[in-house]
């Protein structure tokens, strides 16, 4: 239960083209996460899956079977909305249980099913309340256990996350993963956030301008980017990209490295550098630097590395970790 | 320390506009009240003497005022119940996108803009007459006996007038009401499986219910005082049969000359409104709460 197929799926807006034409597979109990720049169509593919969208042109099968044009509830899949989409009028247990009653289930039977998903989702003491007399994590509980309770074949998240602040984002970003871990369903996933992303996925599939440009685990796409648009957009801090003569000494149009692959030195390295800002987290030190010949660059260095503005540094990159583009930016293996 | 005084400052600013407001309905209230207790006929001047309760006794054990009442209670259920299921109706179908939005939802609301006795007599004289009336052709055309809808069915006719009149304004309100449903959680019922028709039921009928209330409520306030819809068109008549509250007070003070009587009557109707008005407030008043 839960593969779905995408086969030349494509959108069409009136005359503007989001989705142009786009296969991908998804595999049963897979965590795909969707990732890409704003606007390149992550929601919109979603919403077709989902069905809130007609395809345009292309095929949707979910578990093999033709579902282009099934409805939306038909589907079995369950999606959980940026904005909770709960229902204000109805308490927690109302909402949680409102898919089971559309689905004729005896009364019984859905107290049962809801005071299962309550107590997974630790709602049980909040079943009575309303959406309005809950926390953003706890409405955001209530939208996952309506999505649980239905037993669905996938579970659809847009950008679940991102009304929550940076503490709550973590535990539920736990949650979810936890989640998937239980119920080993198939799972799909968009978000802005690279360390969800990253974190989360079994497989990433990075989006821009409604074309697939790779599909891979996340260690896959941080170690093996298929081109500069994935090395830049995968990874935090950006990967640095050099071009002209330094590029050139590689056979390259352009080389990239990590800040995270450059060995700092205040003695000695390859390149030399001016300290521009100095960001200590502790855990982490990210320079911002201006490199001799090459320019802009940002380093991070482990721990605590004692520069401030102004410094003068050696940097040298780490050999087997630069990343080789030819003049159409794809990687040069 | 600084709320105090800008607190104080506030009360000295709003005290003018509150006294006019106390006054503009304290003195006429209190005038009413003081005419109710006299005898007080404008045919004989220079009569008017202390009558005690009265003019309440003759007011309220004249057989017109129990078809008064009933009628103003007829009147406003009557047209609430045509303009909130019509506001409804058409508020869902000026929802959704077609050819000439624009233009449509502006001929929808024009009906509010248009007096009260203009409506009325357009209504009476181009539609209701049995002689000349639309509706009168229209019968004739499909070899039917036209129907005198102002003196068979009065009372009936006086609700289709005022609805039509009122309806523009249900409607606007739902159409607001409908417009600011989140589109995500039509979606997501459709996800948990609703139909069209559950998901009015269970999402749009739910979100629509402080709209509704509130427009009950506004509506309840101007429907019991309706007047001008009966004068132009029926007089009250046939006998009482069209005959409201608002309306026997004004037949009794002007038409009978009598004050007293008249000003006992207004006493009644305000009474009534506010009884009404608790019953309101107690049954849909909480759908106002947050
Ligand atoms: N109903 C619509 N009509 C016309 N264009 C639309 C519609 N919905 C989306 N688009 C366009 O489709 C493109 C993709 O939109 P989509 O919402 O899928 O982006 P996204 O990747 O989810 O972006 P974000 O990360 O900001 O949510 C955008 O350029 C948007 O303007
Ligand atoms: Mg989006």
């Amino acid at each position: 239960m839960g593969s779905i197929s995408l086969k030349q799926v494509s959108k069409v807006f009136g005359d503007t083209t989001v989705i142009p034409g786009l296969d991908l597979q998804i595999e049963e109990g897979e965590f795909v996460v969707f990732v890409g720049p704003s606007g390149c169509g992550k929601s919109t593919l979603l919403r077709l899956i989902a069905g809130l969208e007609d395809v345009s042109g292309g095929v949707i099968e979910i578990d093999g079977r033709d579902a282009t044009t099934i409805a939306p509830a038909k589907r079995g899949l369950a999606m959980v909305f940026q904005s909770y989409a709960l229902y204000p009028h109805m308490s927690v247990r109302k909402n949680i249980g409102f898919p089971l009653k559309m689905a004729k289930m005896d009364k019984a039977e859905i107290d049962r099913k809801v005071e299962g998903a309550a107590s997974v989702l630790n709602l049980t003491d909040y079943l009575e309340r309303r959406p309005g007399q809950l926390s953003g994590g706890q409405r955001q509980r209530v939208a996952i256990g309506r999505a649980i309770v239905r037993d669905p074949a996938a579970f659809l998240f847009d950008e679940p996350l991102s009304n929550l602040d940076a503490a709550l984002r973590v535990n539920m970003r736990l949650e979810i993963s936890e989640l998937h871990q239980q119920l080993q369903t198939t799972m799909i996933y968009v978000t802005h956030d690279q360390v969800e992303a990253m974190t989360m996925a079994d497989k990433i599939v990075v989006l821009q301008a409604g074309r697939i440009e790779q599909v891979g685990s996340p260690l896959d796409l941080y170690h093996k980017p298929r081109n500069r648009f994935v090395a830049g957009f995968i990874g935090s801090p950006k990967m640095n990209f050099i071009e002209g003569a330094e590029a050139a000494r590689h056979d390259a149009a352009a080389i990239g490295i990590r800040p995270e692959h450059l060995s700092l030195s205040k003695t000695e390295g390859d390149w030399k550098g001016t300290v521009g800002v100095a960001e200590h987290l502790g855990s982490d030190t990210f320079l911002h630097l201006n490199v001799d010949d090459i320019g802009a660059m940002t380093a991070r260095a482990s721990g605590e590395f004692d520069v401030s503005h102004g410094d003068r540094i050696f940097l040298s990159p780490r050999a087997d970790k630069i990343h080789r583009f030819g003049a159409d930016g794809n990687a040069i293996p | 320390m600084s709320t105090r005084q800008t607190r104080t400052a506030a009360r000295l600013m709003m005290s003018p506009a509150v006294v006019l407001l106390l006054g503009w309905m304290i003195i006429p209230l209190s005038m009413t009240i003081y005419f109710s207790f006299l005898r007080y006929n404008l045919l004989m001047p220079g009569t008017e003497e202390w009558a005690g309760l009265m003019n309440y006794r003759f007011f309220l054990t004249d057989p017109a005022f129990f078809s008064a009442m009933g009628n103003t209670l007829l009147l406003v259920g009557g047209v609430l119940t045509i303009t909130v299921l019509g506001g409804i109706a058409l508020g869902l179908l000026l929802d959704q996108p077609f050819f000439g939005q624009g233009i449509v939802r502006i001929l929808v609301i024009a009906p509010f803009f248009v007096m009260p006795t203009v409506s009325a007599l357009v209504w009476k004289n181009m539609f209701m007459n049995p002689v000349n009336g639309l509706f009168a052709h229209a019968a004739k055309f499909l070899g039917m006996q036209p129907y005198d809808f102002l003196a068979v069915s009065p009372l009936f006719s006086i609700i289709l007038i005022v609805a039509w009149q009122w309806l523009p304004f249900s409607t606007l309100i739902l159409l607001t009401a409908l417009q600011s449903l989140d589109s995500e959680q039509k979606e997501a019922s459709e996800m948990d499986g609703a139909g069209p028709v559950s998901q009015f039921i269970h999402i749009v009928l739910p979100h629509l219910s402080r709209a509704i209330t509130v427009v009950i409520l506004i509506q309840t306030i101007f429907l019991l005082s309706v007047f001008a819809e009966i004068l132009v068109t029926t007089n009250g008549g046939p006998g009482y049969a069209s005959t409201n509250i608002t309306y026997l007070v004004y037949a009794q003070s002007l038409l009978q000359f009598d004050v007293g009587g008249g000003s006992a009557g207004g006493i009644v109707a305000v009474i009534l409104a506010n009884i009404v008005a608790i019953f309101l407030m107690r049954m849909i008043g909480k759908n106002l709460e947050v």
